[in-house]
């Protein structure tokens, strides 16, 4: 019998949708990540350097972005901002989806009871806003960058978890993953050899949704005082501090601000275009 | 009507259909010319990618986004589709072309009610007001013969079994008195028993109404049923043309010839003969060369199919082949009867079962899904298990495997028994008991190589690592007749029937002693299934492996089972030796199961048996006998007590009130029409 490998061949990956997002949101993102690698050597001045002489400068050629109300270059905390934002949302987002696709998994397939139970309790964690229960989990636990990650993990974990559960419950029903039963295979390899690569296209979807909304969750953190202290220059801290400065000197907030925003928007664009890039 | 004097009502001439690739197009159908007369009924066939689903979609002008008519044009009463503007489109279709599709599920509108839906045609297409629409609908549906026809109009589709619903459907689809009826596939999700009557009536239809037919299916049986001209496809091109008379008497092309010949025909065993697959694959549509599409497969192939495509020739009156050879096709049964087949004949009276069932029973709250089970499959054997859907078979087929627990009852593997969870299993017990499935697409884990599927099955069931687990799984890709180079491919490189393949072999790595096959043919072509079948046999032979066969075909369980079990509702009705169970007395279940098989050659046999009636649910079980509901010979008895289990000789179990002389009487009466007219033109020559 001539049996080729090429008959079913041709549906392969035949689309490349979603590549232009995925590709202006990766580098928009890169940018990020290269200025916050190399701050030290890019930033014009250290970030925590005080001036009395330039107190709240609009910005000029020797201050691009200006200054605040202690005479710190608001460019070069932007800049150093970057390496706590690109550190504490990522960290967060993978603690989340670690412990999501766990839970995800185990009620997926243990199911009856056990899924019952969890996925209600979840529910309930659920109905509250996310930034009142990191609120309130910061609050017990102190602030502290480690705390920051720790609370947005915790909080993004059952997301991740319904959306894991959904995709797995339907693979669980797959007669692969019966064949695997057949072998006597235990409920471990089943969950992490058999249903977690094949959960994985929207496991990789949701934390790149999730990684945006940790860089905002993080934010919104710093800005309330619950993340990172000062003098670190974290872009909610920035907003924050400044705030009362809105109407006076508003680059002050301006700058933090649209960074904030740039670091968002191009997670969202790269999310949409893997998104449409991993389904059929 | 509108005016369409004499000339034909559809034809296509020269029609080719593009699909848009990324990089490439793809012509699907090529060159396409047919004509379809008023009134007549055509049938078009082939195997899946053959182009003729494109074409049924073309003629209704309904191609998918990037698919083109890219030459030739379609003339529906001497009008070209193409070029209707959207408004007369829409006349056109639903109005002069209805279509039925093959899943009546999406084809209804869930939260309208049957009779609204029909009625909406009517206001639709014949401009009939609220009041005389509603009772047109109520008209239509009774005559397509749908059970209580004023009820059903208050229904909703969820409410409707898979043939009513599909009865409401071409009830849609005749509402606005088309002039040409598009049937896609329409029994293909169907159950035997629910095509046979479908079947039934488009025949009767097709004298009531004036409506022409193009038929689209796989499966020539049905497309014999109802069709008076046939057309044969094969990638893309039409290949053989000719009445429903010429081409199932005479085919000539050697294409349809072979695709005769991997049909088991109801009655013949794998002792009598082995079935003919078709070597190779389809053709790549995207690379053709020159020569005939089919010669890489043809067994009459010579030099000149290599270099020149054929055209369509005249190779009798009214038949058509595009073979240069087509005098000399053989005929159908000539290549299948190279190679008889030994089998082996298990002594199933001798020794300990492999397996054996006691009382299982199965249920969902206050649902039977089984109930009763007494079952005993010997070593070696192959036992068949026949049943409409919903009958429990794959149920059992899970309770034996340990997928499913029993909630009563015992399993027992050669006379020890065994825990009903297959995690709580020994691994020689879990060993011993593999199954292959019915979906090819979701059977192998779509993110492993062919090598790491194998692997593990065979670390796992036979305890094998590093170089003697690669050599093992090699072995095994070659035992199913796969080329060693697949073990590094992932599944969505392989066709539907590599993929069972490698099921197979997975089932195989540790030497089963019983393998539950549960409608492993199903989801393939009919060329592939015969190479399926013929593997099946093969290992068997090798292995010594006992078979749980389940399948709604009742030919393809015929010929591979020793011994058959018949399955309604939950429950065992009959069991016994294959040529026992399809020879009187039978459970009346059982006859009209067999009535219902589609003949491929013979005219439509007399249905004494129908099963017209759903099945009640298995929560709506009912007292007695649980057939009593459908069974046409009930009486008192079978409404009050459960049926005692008869003998009737040679290990032929019938579980049945009426005495069993009283069966076969009347049941022989039945037959004897059917079995004078020797309906089987494959094996012998006309």
């Amino acid at each position: 019998m001539a049996v080729t490998l090429t008959e079913a061949g041709g549906r392969r990956r035949a689309s490349r949708r979603g590549v232009v997002p995925l590709a202006v949101g990766l580098l928009m993102i890169l940018v990020w990540v290269v200025t916050a690698l190399g701050a030290d050597w890019i930033a014009p001045y250290p970030p925590a350097d005080i001036d009395f002489l330039a107190i709240s400068q609009p910005p000029s050629p020797a201050h691009w972005f200006g200054t605040d109300q202690l005479g710190r270059d608001i460019l070069s905390r932007v800049i150093h901002g970057g390496t706590y934002v690109l550190t504490i949302a990522p960290a967060a987002t993978l603690l989340g989806l670690g412990l999501g696709a766990a839970i995800g998994l185990a009620t997926a397939w243990f199911g009856s009871w056990f899924d019952e139970a969890v996925m209600r309790v979840l529910d309930a964690v659920m109905a509250f806003p996310i930034v009142i229960l990191a609120m309130l989990a910061l609050t017990f636990l102190g602030a502290g960058t480690g705390n920051v990650v720790l609370v947005i993990g915790l909080v993004f974990a059952p997301l991740i978890a319904r959306t894991v559960r959904a995709a797995a419950l339907v693979e669980a029903r797959k007669e692969y993953v019966m064949a695997a039963q057949l072998r006597g295979e235990g409920s471990l390899h089943i969950m992490a050899m058999e249903l977690l690569p094949n959960v994985r296209g929207p496991l990789i979807v949701e934390g790149t949704v999730r990684l945006g909304y940790a860089v905002f969750t993080s934010a919104t953190l710093g800005f309330l005082g619950l993340g990172v202290q000062p003098p670190t220059p974290d872009w909610g801290l920035m907003v924050s501090e400044n705030q009362a400065l809105l109407t006076t000197a508003p680059w002050t907030v301006l700058f933090p601000a649209l960074a904030i925003a740039w670091v968002v928007v191009a997670i969202g664009l790269a999310a949409d275009g893997l998104k449409e890039y991993l389904e059929p | 009507m509108t005016a369409s004097s004499t000339g034909p009502l559809l034809e296509l001439d020269n029609v080719t259909i593009s699909y848009q690739r990324r990089r490439d197009r793809v012509d699907a159908v090529r060159g396409v010319s047919l004509i379809i007369q008023p009134g007549e009924a055509y049938g078009l066939v082939g195997e899946s990618g053959c182009g003729k689903s494109t074409l049924a979609m073309a003629v209704m002008r309904h191609l998918p986004r990037n698919g083109i008519l890219s030459g030739g044009q379609v003339l529906f009463e001497d009008r070209d589709l193409f070029r209707l503007n959207q408004a007369e489109l829409r006349r056109v279709r639903g109005g002069r072309i209805a279509m039925v599709y093959q899943n009546p599920e999406s084809a209804l509108n869930p939260t309208l009610k049957v009779g609204e839906q029909v009625a909406e045609v009517f206001r639709l297409h014949r401009a009939l007001r609220h009041r005389p629409a509603a009772e047109a609908a109520l008209d239509m549906l009774r005559k397509v013969r749908i059970a209580e026809p004023d009820r059903v109009v208050g229904l909703y589709p969820y409410q409707l079994s898979g043939g009513m619903r599909q009865r409401v459907v071409i009830a849609m689809a005749l509402a606005a008195d088309p002039a040409l009826l598009v049937l896609d596939e329409p029994t293909t999700a169907l159950d035997a028993t629910v095509q046979a009557d479908i079947l039934d009536l488009f025949t009767d239809l097709r004298g009531e109404m004036k409506a022409a037919i193009l038929f689209i299916s796989h499966n020539l049986a049905v497309v014999q049923q109802v069709c008076d001209r046939i057309g044969v496809m094969y990638g893309g091109e039409l290949i053989e043309q000719g009445t429903v008379a010429e081409v199932f008497k005479r085919p000539r092309h050697p294409y349809t010839a072979a695709l005769f010949d991997c049909i088991p025909d109801f009655g013949v065993r794998k002792s009598d003969r082995r079935l003919a697959g078709i070597a190779g694959g389809v053709p790549d549509l995207a690379a053709l060369g020159t020569a005939c599409l089919y010669e890489p497969r043809c067994l009459i192939s010579r030099q000149l199919c290599r270099v020149e495509h054929p055209d369509l020739m005249r190779a009798g009156s009214r038949h058509l082949s595009r073979c240069f050879f087509h005098a000399e096709t053989p005929a159908p049964g000539a290549a299948a009867r190279v190679r008889p087949e030994a089998v082996p004949v298990p002594d199933v009276t001798a020794g300990i079962p492999l397996l054996s069932l006691h009382g299982v029973g199965r249920r969902y709250g206050r649902a039977h899904i089984l109930k009763d089970i007494d079952l005993e499959i010997a070593p070696g054997e192959t036992f068949g298990l026949v049943g409409e859907s919903g009958s429990g078979k794959s149920t059992l087929a899970k309770v034996i495997s340990g997928l499913v627990p029993p909630s009563a009852g015992t399993v027992a593997l050669a006379g020890e028994r065994v825990a009903g969870q297959v995690g709580k299993r020994t691994g020689r017990q879990r060993r011993d008991v593999q199954m292959v499935f019915q979906t090819p697409d979701t059977t192998l884990n779509p993110r492993k190589k062919v090598a790491s599927i194998l692997g593990r099955a065979v670390r796992v069931l036979a305890g094998l690592g590093g170089k003697r687990k690669r050599d093992r799984s090699s072995a095994l890709l070659g035992d199913v007749q796969l080329p060693v180079e697949m073990l590094r491919a992932t599944p969505d490189r392989l066709s539907g029937g590599q993929r069972q393949r490698v099921a197979i072999a997975r089932a195989f790595a540790g030497d089963p002693r019983l393998v539950i096959l549960d409608e492993p043919t199903s989801a393939l072509d009919v060329s592939v299934q015969a190479s399926i079948l013929n593997l099946l046999l093969d290992l068997q032979r090798e292995s010594q492996a006992a078979y749980l066969f389940i399948s709604h075909d009742l030919a393809v369980v015929r010929y591979l089972s020793d011994r058959i079990g018949v399955m309604y509702l939950g429950e065992l009705v009959e069991v016994g030796p294959t040529e026992r169970v399809f020879r009187p007395p039978f459970h009346p279940y059982t006859q009209a199961l067999i009535a219902a098989v589609p003949r491929l050659g013979g005219a439509a046999p007399e249905r004494p048996v129908s099963l017209d009636k759903p099945a009640p649910g298995p929560s709506e079980r009912p007292e007695g006998c649980p057939f009593q509901t459908r069974c046409p010979r009930a009486y008192d008895r079978c409404r009050a007590e459960a049926p005692p289990w008869r003998d009737a000789g040679e290990g032929h179990m019938i579980r049945c009130w009426v005495a069993l002389d009283a069966l076969e009487a009347s049941q022989s009466a039945a037959l004897k029409p059917r079995r004078v007219q020797a309906p089987l033109p494959i094996g012998r020559r006309p």
